[in-house]
């Protein structure tokens, strides 16, 4: 457990990481991503914009999707956190990942990871009820159509534009789950 | 970016104590605009104050039939929020139609406010800005100012305020409570938080030094309609060009100032019986333009025109 007032500029971080505690010695400016793909070698997470514009780096943070390039990575300590190793592995691949295979959902794939992580939390988000600004009723029930699916993802951005298949592959899995 | 001390604060006036007490110190709430401008060199805090984890995220009914939303509740959860929903919708359009999933997932309520400004040349250090080098000029005058403000600028800055959740917090009449290092704690009225720029661009809110943001305080949702319609380049995660907030008898506008811009001409004329036409225009006579943006003040009375004729049906 580190201390909560660091002198210094660095602190000792303690968190959980697709299901290991983990603990490092970090530079107080090291990020949650490059805590991810520098010190723990998990490079499935990646590095686009690095200013929260692209969504390539989004991980699953106590559940919630964010983007791991815009939060230190002493703001996470205790925390759980997902990325997508943690989602599938080969011969176990989540529902998601699964389908943009099925979908041939990329090209380059270097989004691919933020894009998967990213619809993995927005399926949750949709199950309990948040509306997107796609949503006509507010109080009402949410459907994910096409219109609500791409709204939904417009924190991804794919430069090959695979967007058709992300959005299939995606409707695959909502609609499996309705 | 460079190096900096960091530490946790357990509460909000411990927090605001520790602010005072270290020259150079920023609050870090959910960090996705601070850690950007940390990122490019802009801003420059020698010491962070993690307010992530200060118990403010709740948000509570108010016993006046308001809510009582917590500085730390992110956007998400407001949006999501099933009050917010039923009784305030054009605060949960402005929120939905700011940033992206993920970051409305982060950023807080009080960070949402007092984010700052997105102008190009605000963030182009080789460029100068008044509001990161006092007296340096502004490069967005006479440069590419197709985003810039129309109303309220002056000679020493034609930024925007970037914030929807604000435009529809000026709508609603909110309240922003704070606390202050000493401790005292009190309340602004939302259209006094910000500043326009005047002479000193550089002093963006009332709020004292080390003055923590603790809440936005909703008044009972009004009579009449709530509407918030933003227009912008692309569909989705954009800055709006320009916005409007409708709710009942109150109007604000977004992209078009360094603040929420509480359309108070445009409510008047409404009162004394002008069509909504006439109300847009009386509010942007004073407009102006520096060229690029000049496409604005049109644009800003078609969709003022448009949302109070809504409003109305």
């Amino acid at each position: 457990m580190a201390s909560t007032t660091a002198a210094a500029n660095a602190a000792d971080i303690t968190f959980t990481v697709n299901g290991a505690v983990r603990a490092l010695t970090l530079d107080l400016r090291t990020t949650l991503l490059d805590a991810l793909r520098e010190h723990l070698d998990l490079k499935g997470t990646k590095k686009g914009c690095d200013h929260g514009q692209c969504g390539a780096c989004t991980v699953l943070v106590n559940g919630v999707r964010i983007n791991a390039c815009l939060s230190l990575a002493v703001m996470h300590q205790g925390d759980v956190i997902t990325t997508i190793e943690g989602l599938g592995v080969p011969g176990d691949l989540s529902d998601l990942q699964v389908a943009f295979l099925d979908r041939d959902a990329f090209q380059c794939g270097y989004c691919t990871p933020g894009q998967i992580c990213s619809a993995t939390a927005m399926l949750d988000e949709a199950a309990k009820g948040w509306p997107s600004a796609a949503t006509d009723d507010l109080t009402g029930e949410v459907v994910l159509t096409d219109a609500e699916i791409r709204e939904r993802m417009s924190g991804n951005i794919c430069r090959c534009s695979a967007y058709p298949q992300i959005l299939d592959a995606i409707r695959d899995v909502a609609g499996a789950a309705a | 970016m460079r190096p900096f001390t960091y530490e946790r604060a357990a509460d909000a006036a411990g927090a605001a104590k520790a602010a005072a007490e270290m020259a150079g110190a920023r609050f870090l709430a959910g960090g996705t605009n601070l850690l950007d401008l940390m990122k490019l060199d802009i801003e420059t805090p020698t010491h962070l104050i993690d307010v992530g984890r200060v118990p403010l995220a709740r948000i509570e009914d108010g016993s006046d039939g308001g809510l009582r939303i917590g500085a730390m509740a992110t956007n998400s959860t407001i949006a999501a929020d099933a009050r917010v929903r039923r009784s305030y919708p054009v605060l949960v359009e402005a929120l939905l139609s700011g940033a992206s999933p993920q970051l409305r997932n982060k950023a807080t309520a009080g960070g949402n406010l007092l984010q700052r400004t997105r102008c190009a040349y605000f963030y182009d250090t080789a460029k100068p800005c008044n509001k990161r080098e006092p007296g340096a000029g502004c490069a967005a005058i006479g440069g590419l100012n197709r985003m810039s403000a129309i109303l309220g600028t002056s000679d020493a800055c034609i930024a925007t305020h970037p914030s929807d959740m604000a435009v529809a917090l000026s709508a609603l009449g909110a309240t922003v409570e704070t606390v202050s290092p000493d401790g005292t704690e009190r309340s602004i009225g939302i259209d006094e938080v910000h500043r326009l720029p005047g002479e000193t661009p550089q002093i963006e809110t009332s709020l004292g030094v080390g003055e923590l943001v603790t809440a936005i305080v909703l008044p009972p949702p009004p009579e009449g309609a709530q509407s918030y319609r933003k227009v912008r380049d692309r569909a989705s995660y954009a800055s709006g060009l320009a916005s409007v907030a409708v709710a009942g008898d109150r109007i604000a506008l977004g992209g078009v100032a360094l603040k929420p811009w509480r359309a108070h001409k445009a409510e008047a004329a409404l009162k004394s019986g002008a069509p909504p036409r006439i109300a847009a225009e009386v509010e942007l006579a004073a407009a102006r333009g520096n060229g690029g943006n000049n496409f604005k003040i049109a644009l800003t009375c078609r969709l003022m025109t448009a949302s109070i004729q809504k409003g109305q049906a």
